[in-house]
């Protein structure tokens, strides 16, 4: 019994030391965003907690900088863009896949969901040779597009999974009571697949938000996003004031966290 | 393609909101047209100190002396992505900052457009511009920026003992210990091999044309591969020497200067062996904005403005009427005379760059550098 | 459905497309040299061709430079026989005051490549509009002038091991997110509701954080002077000179991409593990089974599906990862994405980017195949 008990105990201290390695990386650079310092070390002032080695000198530079907040505008006005056109497109084709007289359902479906595990390098490879030669590349719009493209798998996935859960006789009754297939769609599917959509919507944007190859290939210095201009920082111009922006996508993943899960729990009740 | 009528009503449903989605998209090309329209042009340059030097010794003042915005760019040298643009006929960098030999292979591939010399402002004095430019700094496509140089410089902290003070050093991990930086480039790196490996300077690159000269070079560098991290930007080398990522690291000078100066790092500069360098100014060949391009670049080689950028960061101008104009750093204070690579206490054992030699063989090195790095 | 597909067609499949083209079609020289080409028809192959040659390139590489297409013209060539781009450039600037023949002498005389059977030989084989060449090079051969096929140089075979090289590196990051991820997804499954869903936010925080913050973090933690080093100095295993090297090399993949990838192996895992009723493992107690051999008869059998799953999805994921290998890998951690993204920017040797791209992108295909046979796509775990 005491040998089942230590090899209880040995699973659980290994699983604290796992989730300590999910976690820690990520928390760990929120104290370093605000170092008084220019560089990536934990200063002795720090650790002494001397209010001096601490400063918010990083976040004012990032607010004042303007190609930070330029590539904030562009990265949610992509993102948003792309995220519409992803969930649009997305849902529709998850509803189309979930009529089971769809013919060759499942190829479909695995074309769908290709770009997702397509390495993403080889994506933008040929994005920048498609796109340049119709005239796309350094444009938002083809940024859009292509992210669209790639945030478009997450919608099918999250809405299939939901109509997976959905009673197809719910809408044969609301037919034999006279509603017509837009209202169907529109007092009795929308609203039960709207968290899958949601889900799949905020995928879709999260995706393009942390999107950089594409954006490396096929984006000019208009077209530079949050990520591109972290990436930039951490190969180039390296400052504590990456980690200020971290911080703040940290938090904001956190945000669409809770709000994916809040979504699939009111779905599962 | 047969689909389900509830499909077809969302996709009714929906059509509205990809209508607003493409409405949308449209309103920001047109805004993106409208931007194109403005007077704005593109300059690239390499990040870290020496852009920010150059936006406000030149790039600034121009805007505010013509309206024309100057949006720039970073990048880390080499001619890769002005040969993109040209080959899929997409040119959207005008203005570029390059070495010498970069230029002028450029400029036989057809990547630049040409620049007559006799466009070019004169000196303060009047003395014409083909003769205040230092020789080899003007050539068909570039005009002449900075004169620089690749050093080496360690963290004096790190040193207690005896200290670094000759390229040989840089390569003796038993004498001194720690990983180096090096930038992962063949240029440069081949000179300093054969440096270190006892080659005098006027002859590293008669050593260099041989087989065996190459080879010798590439045993040096191998000797210390595994203790090097490779930079690309500029601005890692101070980076990774205040980091403690490495004890010492080939650098651009004034990223050092700037360090020692603005941040009171105690790093130490090492001249001997220094690799001196020029830079110029290029249009990319196919710029929709030729015109104001030519003018950033005669802007830009102006005494003034040379001095302008040589007061920022310890690079030499490359026109003569512009040396007196460089007294001391801006923002210190400090005297610029001795951190300028052409210094004379500095020049003792400087190697400088053979273009030519560079122009014929930088392709096929780049290839054998990045074959010799994977394995 | 249909506007999907167009959709899908235009933004994914026809950029893979010309992706796969370019691995392939090569016109650039084809299209800028198609005389001096066809007067090459006419050579042997041995000694100088004739003057025919030198006339037709002559006049070919000053149209080229006039229409400023010669550097990527010589850029093509160079890349068959090293030291033709300077060839090809000085000789069309100096051809510009020459007028008239003889051009072979010309031309010999202004650089002595133009009397070497070599180049010529070059300038055939870059002229094939179609070519297999890219892909030869990606698997570390060549064409010799003979037509046969040939390793390369020793110093040259660099694809090869690099694919090895991330076949393992995949495989290992597949079996170190098994080694951690099945512990946890077993105590997350089998937990109390709250603290299971408290538990799984823990592995799902890392999933929904950009991964170039998490990428930035191991930077920070296991730089020389990082974290990690700082806290072993601090309780003395190991001394201030003698700081471990983890990031910037294979290590820094390796952790970096174990982290990044450790969720997508967590929740297949876990969705399995919840469907495994306990009494499985009661009933197996109670026939006298050793917790051991419960596990290992009636526990792990179940969990397979999720084994397959995560294994397969974490394994497609890491063989195509780039982002990570190139800020945290330094020259030795680097994969074969890398290669592509090297080829794509800065060496411009479209065509072998491409054919390494699409051996690649046959390998993701395969293990895609195989994922939809097992597991079924649609089922791809979101957490």
């Amino acid at each position: 019994m005491t040998g089942a008990r230590i090899g209880r105990f040995a699973h659980l201290a290994f699983c604290v030391l796992v989730f300590i390695f999910l976690v820690a990386p990520i928390i760990v650079i929120v104290p370093l965003s605000f170092n008084a310092e220019p560089y990536f070390t934990f200063t002795e002032g720090m650790l002494r907690l001397d209010a001096e080695a601490w400063s918010l000198r990083w976040y004012r530079e990032v607010l004042e900088n303007e190609a930070w907040t330029r590539s904030l505008a562009n990265s949610l006005v992509i993102g948003i863009s792309a995220t519409l056109l992803a969930t649009a497109l997305g849902t529709l084709a998850a509803l189309g896949l979930s009529n089971p007289a769809m013919p060759a359902r499942r190829f479909i479906t695995g074309l769908l969901i290709s770009p997702m595990v397509t390495p993403v390098i080889i994506s933008a490879a040929g994005m920048f040779f498609f796109y340049t030669n119709v005239g796309l590349a350094q444009t938002h719009l083809g940024l859009i597009l292509a992210h669209a493209t790639l945030g478009m798998p997450f919608v099918v996935i999250t809405v299939v999974a939901t109509l997976a859960g959905f009673d197809r006789n719910l809408t044969r009754a609301a037919a034999s009571l006279g509603a017509g297939p837009v209202r169907i769609f529109r007092t009795v599917q929308l609203p039960l697949i709207a968290p899958g959509v949601i889900s799949g919507a905020l995928f879709a944007f999260a995706t393009s938000f942390d999107e950089v190859v594409v954006v490396l290939f096929m984006g000019g210095l208009e077209q530079r996003t949050i990520p591109r201009q972290m990436w930039a920082g951490i190969r180039e111009q390296i400052s504590p004031a990456i980690l200020a922006v971290a911080t703040f996508l940290v938090v904001f993943a956190l945000a669409l966290l809770l709000t994916v899960e809040w979504l699939r729990r009111r779905a599962s009740t | 393609m047969r689909t389900d009528p509830l499909a077809r009503a969302a996709a009714r449903t929906f059509a509205h909101s990809v209508a607003r989605t493409s409405s949308y998209a449209a309103a920001l090309v047109a805004c993106l047209a409208g931007h194109a329209a403005a007077q704005s042009i593109t300059a690239v340059s390499y990040g870290g100190s020496y852009q920010r030097a150059s936006t406000e010794a030149w790039y600034e003042p121009f805007a505010a002396a013509t309206g024309i915005r100057v949006d720039v760019e970073d990048f880390t040298g080499g001619l890769a992505q002005i040969r993109a643009q040209v080959e899929v006929g997409n040119v959207y960098w005008d203005v570029v900052d390059l070495n010498a030999s970069e230029v002028t292979l450029a400029c036989d591939e057809g990547l630049l457009e040409y620049v007559d010399a006799e466009m070019l402002p004169s000196g303060p004095d009047g003395t014409p511009a083909e003769e205040d430019f230092a020789p080899g700094t003007l050539s068909d496509c570039g005009v002449g920026g900075v004169v620089w140089s690749t050093i080496y410089a360690y963290d004096a902290n790190r040193f207690p003992g005896a200290r670094p003070e000759t390229i040989a050093d840089f390569f003796d991990l038993e004498k001194f210990p720690g990983r180096r930086g090096m930038r992962r480039v063949p240029m440069v790196n081949l000179e300093f091999a054969l440096l270190a490996d006892g080659v005098p300077a006027g002859d590293v690159y008669a050593v260099l044309d041989t087989r065996e000269g190459l080879d010798r070079a590439f045993r040096k560098l191998a000797t210390i591969k595994d203790q090097v991290v490779w930079w690309e930007a500029g601005a890692q080398p101070p980076q990774m020497l205040a980091d403690g990522e490495v004890v010492m690291s080939t650098a651009y000078n004034g990223r050092i200067f700037n360090a020692q100066v603005l941040e009171d790092q105690p790093f130490v500069i090492v001249w001997d062996g220094q690799l001196l360098d020029i830079n110029q100014l290029a249009i990319v060949a196919g710029s929709p904005r030729v015109e104001e391009a030519m003018r950033l670049v005669s802007f830009a080689s102006t005494a003034e403005a040379l001095a302008a950028l040589g007061r920022r960061i310890s690079y030499g101008p490359a026109r003569a009427s512009a040396a007196p104009l460089i007294t001391t750093h801006l923002e210190t204070g400090v005297e610029m005379g001795p951190h300028l690579p052409t210094h004379p206490a500095n020049m003792a054992r400087a190697l400088r760059r053979d273009w030519a030699w560079w122009v014929d063989n930088q392709d096929a090195l780049n290839e054998r550098f990045s074959a010799w790095l994977a394995r | 459905m249909l506007p999907l597909l167009v959709f899908l067609g235009v933004t994914f499949l026809a950029p893979l497309g010309t992706m796969l083209m370019r691995s392939v079609h090569e016109p650039v020289v084809a299209d800028a040299l198609p005389a001096t080409l066809a007067a090459l028809r006419e050579w042997e192959g041995e000694g100088s061709p004739p003057e025919a040659v030198y006339e037709a390139a002559a006049r070919e590489l000053g149209a080229a430079r006039e229409a400023r297409t010669l550097g990527q013209v010589a850029g093509r060539v160079n890349r068959l026989r090293s030291g033709l781009r300077g060839t090809f450039t000085r000789t069309a600037g100096d051809l510009e005051e020459v007028t008239e023949g003889p051009w072979r002498e010309a031309m010999a005389g202004m650089d002595s490549a133009w009397a070497d059977p070599g180049t010529w030989h070059a300038i055939r084989a870059a002229g094939e509009r179609f070519t297999a060449r890219h892909y030869l090079n990606a698997v570390d051969l060549r064409r010799l002038p003979d037509g046969s096929v040939a390793r390369q140089p020793e110093e040259r075979r660099i694809y090869l091991p690099l694919l090895w090289r991330t076949l393992l590196v995949s495989l290992a990051i597949t079996v170190f997110c098994l080694l951690l991820g099945y512990p946890i997804a077993h105590l997350i499954a089998h937990a109390p509701p709250r603290r299971g869903n408290l538990l799984l936010a823990l592995v799902l925080v890392p999933f929904w954080t950009s991964l170039l913050v998490r990428t930035t973090s191991w930077i920070v933690l296991l730089q020389t002077q990082g974290v990690i080093n700082d806290v072993l100095v601090a309780i003395g295993l190991v001394g201030d000179d003698g700081r471990l090297s983890m990031v910037y090399n294979m290590t820094g993949t390796l952790v970096a991409m174990t982290h990044v990838l450790l969720p997508f192996m967590v929740l297949p895992l876990y969705s399995v593990m919840r469907s495994i009723p306990p009494l499985h493992m009661r009933a197996a107690a109670s026939m006298g089974a050793t917790p051991a051999q419960a596990f290992r008869r009636v526990y792990w059998p179940q969990t397979l599906p999720g084994v397959g799953a995560g294994s397969l999805l974490v394994f497609i994921l890491a063989i195509g990862y780039y982002i990570t290998p190139a800020l945290v890998g330094g020259s030795s951690g680097q994969l074969i994405s890398n290669m592509v993204a090297y080829h794509m920017q800065t060496s411009l040797n479209w065509g072998l980017a491409a054919a390494l791209g699409a051996l690649l992108l046959a390998g993701v295909f395969v293990l895609y195949l195989l994922y939809d046979r097992l597991v079924g796509v649609e089922r791809m775990s979101l957490g």
